[in-house]
């Protein structure tokens, strides 16, 4: 009883009302109550770090030593050999360039096309508006992995086989960022808008001089969320892609994996090389993802 | 105008807005046609092509519904259904479980380090699913891997996580939650830093403990977060490939082949596309069943 504790931040009032409370306990009682917590957050912690720290010294290793028994965990030599044989072997530079030219291309469209759904939904009211948006809900339940033998025959007929466009243009349309944009809008009172139009706005100027900057930080979450989805695409682009020129790093990744015999040292560092990219949009941008209420944008 | 409008009756608001509708119709013009492209017309034709025999191309022949009887009487598609269905009961509880706690602890003030934490959390959400399942492959290979090595240090014997379907599958499964953990724990972080902590304060003061808080105050205040992340976390575990591909391909052998794998091989590597198509619509039919189950079981609970 002395012990209790809010488990979370209390602002100084309520300390101030606790405090009472607590003094019989003392400080004894909350260091008892945070060795249990803070040890079991880091065991946890080790047992999501580990095996990403196991894999990534593994690549540091020459390719003779990823097998000699005892296996240690920091490698004797470290060598970046089977990066470099990663990087030349398998055309990974022109796999990376791909990769890069799909995410960016299809991150600004979705952006924008999410955007201004999103506006549209939040801020009109129409009967055809909320039809459109029960379509938009009913495609979380309908992914292209479900559809991908239909899908990829419309994509084949538009003529869009083995080629980025193929690749981009059904994965621009996302319920998740039409909801993160139509859910920010709805937060936007509609005043503003009433204000801009009294004073002779046009509606789509409204839209684009007031509406897009004030919605930053949604696009540059939305941004770093869509180019994480396409990063990691695999299946769409396997069976949109024909011409080895054209593969995404996932695509060679796997083309790795599938061989007979698994060149391990290549496998390890071109999977390390493939994280690079993601790991450091997130570390730039750590806090629009942490502080992102996504969840808002999923409830409805 | 004004006046017209004011008799067809509706809200102010709603009158007022009701005389846009080019505005509106521009902004969503691209993601009509998109949705028109890429959803309608795959569905309509992928709903025409499981009644038909069609290879993808050249002429077709209705046959009814020979697909559909024939899928349900095909072991391999039962296979495939039941070991994705095993799949998803396992890793959804799993990750929702573990996501759970770390977010709780996260969140606590009791636990130091949890910025630290946090961000080692993170890193697994972003690794690829093609990478994580090198990873694990890595670390559960039966002679090479550390976890094996480990075992037989300590003793034991090399366990067959690779020959052995269900240890494979298990395998998967760790590392399908492990994947999973972060976007999860941002959900529930973000709910339970919503739950007003004057909630907490009068428990406190009425004597509830830790546990007795998060059962009667967190689990209630975050059960619609709850509803998100089993939804879209079945929905992903139902659609589970690239994961399998990568870390054992859907083996042992066909062991471990799940409805998307099915869909795909069947569809592309033996050109029945009618067939693929019919197995496609009774995935779809799975999830919008479990969509609508999870809705109502989710408007019971807020009703109750």
């Amino acid at each position: 009883m002395t012990t209790t504790d809010t488990p979370r931040p209390v602002d100084a009032g309520s300390v101030k009302a606790l405090s009472k409370k607590r003094s019989r306990g003392g400080r004894e009682g909350g260091l008892r109550r945070a060795v249990p917590a803070t040890t079991l957050l880091w065991i946890l912690a080790a047992l999501y770090g580990l095996p990403v720290a196991w894999f990534v010294l593994s690549s540091f290793k020459p390719a003779g030593d990823l097998f000699s028994l005892p296996l240690t965990v920091i490698p004797h030599n470290p060598t970046l050999s089977g990066y470099k044989a990663a990087w030349d072997s398998a055309n990974f530079s022109q796999y990376f360039i791909n990769t890069a030219i799909v995410c960016v291309i299809t991150t600004i469209l979705t952006v924008g096309v999410s955007c201004c759904t999103g506006y549209a939904l939040a801020k009109y009211d129409n009967k055809w508006l909320k039809a459109f948006f029960i379509c938009i809900l009913a495609t979380t339940m309908l992914p292209s992995e479900v559809m991908l033998a239909p899908e990829f025959l419309v994509v084949r007929d538009l003529g869009l086989y083995n080629s980025f466009g193929g690749i981009i243009l059904p994965a621009v349309l996302t319920a998740t960022g039409c909801f993160m944009f139509r859910q920010f809008f709805l937060t936007v009172p509609d005043e503003l808008v009433e204000a801009a139009r009294i004073d002779g706005a046009r509606e789509l100027s409204i839209f684009l001089r007031i509406m897009v900057p004030i919605s930053r930080p949604i696009m540059l979450t939305l941004a770093i969320l869509s180019f994480q989805w396409r990063w990691n695409d695999y299946i769409w682009p396997l069976l949109m892609l024909n011409d080895p020129n054209k593969f995404t790093v996932q695509i060679g990744i796997q083309s790795l994996v599938g061989a007979q015999n698994i060149n391990w040292s290549v496998l390890l560092g071109g999977s390390v090389i493939s994280m690079i990219p993601l790991i450091l949009v997130f570390l730039v941008f750590q806090r629009y993802v942490m502080s992102a209420d996504i969840n808002a944008g999923l409830k409805d | 105008m004004t006046k017209r409008a004011s008799d067809v009756s509706g809200s102010p608001p709603r009158r007022r807005r009701n005389k846009y509708t080019l505005a509106p119709l521009v902004l969503i013009a691209a993601n009509v046609v998109l949705f028109a492209l890429f959803f309608v017309w795959p569905a309509v034709i992928g709903l025409v092509y499981s009644f038909t025999n069609y290879t993808g191309v050249g002429a077709f022949q209705f046959v009814g519904l020979d697909n559909y009887t024939n899928l349900f009487g095909d072991s391999t598609f039962y296979d495939a259904l039941t070991r994705t269905l095993l799949y998803t009961v396992l890793v959804v509880p799993l990750n929702f479980v573990l996501s759970l706690l770390i977010a709780n602890l996260v969140v606590s003030k009791q636990a130091k380090g949890a910025s630290i934490a946090r961000v080692v959390f993170f890193i697994p959400w972003l690794i690829s699913p093609i990478v994580v399942g090198v990873l694990w492959r890595w670390l559960f290979g039966e002679n090479f891997g550390l976890i094996n090595y480990v075992i037989e240090k300590l003793g034991g014997h090399a366990i067959a996580w690779q020959s052995n379907a269900d240890l494979s599958l298990g395998v998967v499964v760790m590392a399908g939650a492990w994947w999973g953990t972060a976007f999860s724990m941002l959900l529930f972080i973000a709910a339970i830093k919503n739950v007003p902590t004057s909630y907490y304060e009068a428990a406190s003061l009425d004597g509830a403990g830790p546990w007795r808080q998060f059962i009667s105050i967190t689990l209630p205040s975050i059960a619609p977060t709850s509803f998100i992340v089993i939804l879209l976390n079945t929905i992903n575990a139902m659609k589970e490939y690239p994961l399998f591909v990568s870390l054992n391909n859907g083996g042992p052998g066909t062991s471990n082949n799940l409805l998307v794998q099915y869909i795909y091989e069947t569809g592309f590597n033996r050109g029945q596309i009618g067939y693929a198509s019919a197995a496609s619509f009774v995935l779809m039919l799975i999830l919008m069943a479990v969509a609508i189950i999870q809705l109502i079981a989710n408007r019971r609970m807020e009703n109750r």
